[in-house]
C-alpha cells in the first residue's frame, strides 16, 4: 500500500472544502463544504493509523471522535440556519447584517 | 501496484470527483446527493485501510444522519428544486485559496511520502478499537457524550422562538 494515494486524496478533498466554504452563498451548501473538510481530516487520521508502525488504533479513535463532533456541529449549525431562515426568509450568508440593530423588532431565539 | 493501491486510487478518484460536484453543482439537492457519494467512497477507503468500525460508523452517522439532516434543512428553507443561479459568490479568491491549500498540502504530502510502501496491518476489529477507547481514551469519550447533550439542548433552545424572547 502506498500511503501517498489516500494522503493526496485527503489533501484534494480539503482543498475542495475550502473552495466550497469561500464560494458558496447558501448556508446549507456551506455546511456541506465543512463536512468535506472534516471528512478529509478523518481520512488523514485513518491513513496515518494504517501507515505508522506502532500506532495502537489511535488514529481510528480520533476519527471516531471527529465524526461525533461533526454530527453535533451539523445539528447546531442547521438549527441556526433554520432560525436565520425564519427571521429573514433567506439563507444567503453574505446578506446577513453583522450588527444586530436590524433584528431589534423581531423575536430572536436566544435573548 | 497491488490490489489495495488500485482500490485506493479508484475510490479516491470517485471521492474527489463527487466532491468537486458538491461544490460546483447548481442544484442544491444534487449537492447533498453527491455528498453521499463522496462520503460513501471515503467509507470504502476506510475499509481498504483496515479501519472497519470507522467505515461503518461513517456510513451510519455521516451518510445516514448528517446527510438526512442537511436534506431536511434544504427542504425546510424552501430551496428551489431546479437550477438556481444565485448559489455562488465571485469565484476567483475562493479558487485561489482552495486550489492553493489543496495543491499545497498535496505537494507537501507527496514530498514527505514519495512512493514509499507500507504493509497494511491486520484487519482492525471493533474489539481492538473498543479496547483502545475504553483503556486510553475514556475521559475524552465521556466528555464527548456531554458535548452531544449540550449540542442537543443548544439546538432545541436556538430553534424554539418562545424561549428567551426579548421583552
Amino acid at each position: 500500500m502506498h500511503p501517498v494515494i489516500p494522503y493526496v486524496t485527503a489533501a484534494l478533498l480539503f482543498g475542495l472544502g475550502v473552495y466550497g466554504v469561500l464560494r458558496r452563498r447558501n448556508a446549507v451548501l456551506l455546511l456541506m463544504s465543512v463536512e468535506l473538510m472534516l471528512n478529509a481530516v478523518n481520512l488523514v487520521l485513518v491513513t496515518a493509523d494504517a501507515s505508522v508502525v506502532g500506532a495502537h488504533a489511535t488514529g481510528q479513535v480520533f476519527a471516531l471522535f471527529v465524526i461525533v463532533i461533526a454530527a453535533a456541529e451539523v445539528g447546531v449549525g442547521l438549527a441556526l440556519v433554520l432560525q436565520l431562515y425564519r427571521l429573514h426568509r433567506n439563507i444567503a450568508v453574505d446578506t446577513v447584517a453583522l450588527d444586530d440593530g436590524s433584528l431589534d423588532d423581531e423575536p430572536v431565539g436566544v435573548g | 501496484m497491488t490490489t489495495a493501491d488500485v482500490l485506493l486510487f479508484g475510490l479516491g478518484a470517485v471521492a474527489v470527483g463527487a466532491g468537486l460536484l458538491v461544490v460546483t453543482t447548481k442544484h442544491v439537492v444534487r449537492a447533498g446527493l453527491w455528498l453521499v457519494v463522496t462520503l460513501g467512497a471515503t467509507a470504502g477507503l476506510y475499509l481498504v485501510l483496515t479501519a472497519e468500525l470507522v467505515a461503518w460508523v461513517q456510513v451510519l452517522l455521516y451518510v445516514g444522519a448528517v446527510v438526512v439532516l442537511l436534506l431536511f434543512a434544504v427542504m425546510l428553507t424552501r430551496a428551489p428544486i431546479g437550477v438556481s443561479y444565485d448559489l455562488d459568490r465571485p469565484g476567483w479568491p475562493a479558487l485561489l485559496v482552495g486550489a492553493g491549500s489543496g495543491l499545497g498540502l498535496g505537494a507537501l504530502l507527496v514530498d514527505a511520502y514519495r512512493w514509499s510502501t507500507v504493509d497494511l496491518p491486520a484487519t482492525g476489529s471493533a474489539e481492538r478499537l473498543g479496547t483502545e477507547i475504553f483503556r486510553s481514551w475514556v475521559l475524552p469519550f465521556e466528555v464527548l457524550s456531554v458535548l452531544l447533550l449540550a449540542a442537543l439542548v443548544g439546538a432545541i433552545i436556538v430553534s424554539r422562538p418562545d424561549i428567551g424572547e426579548r421583552r
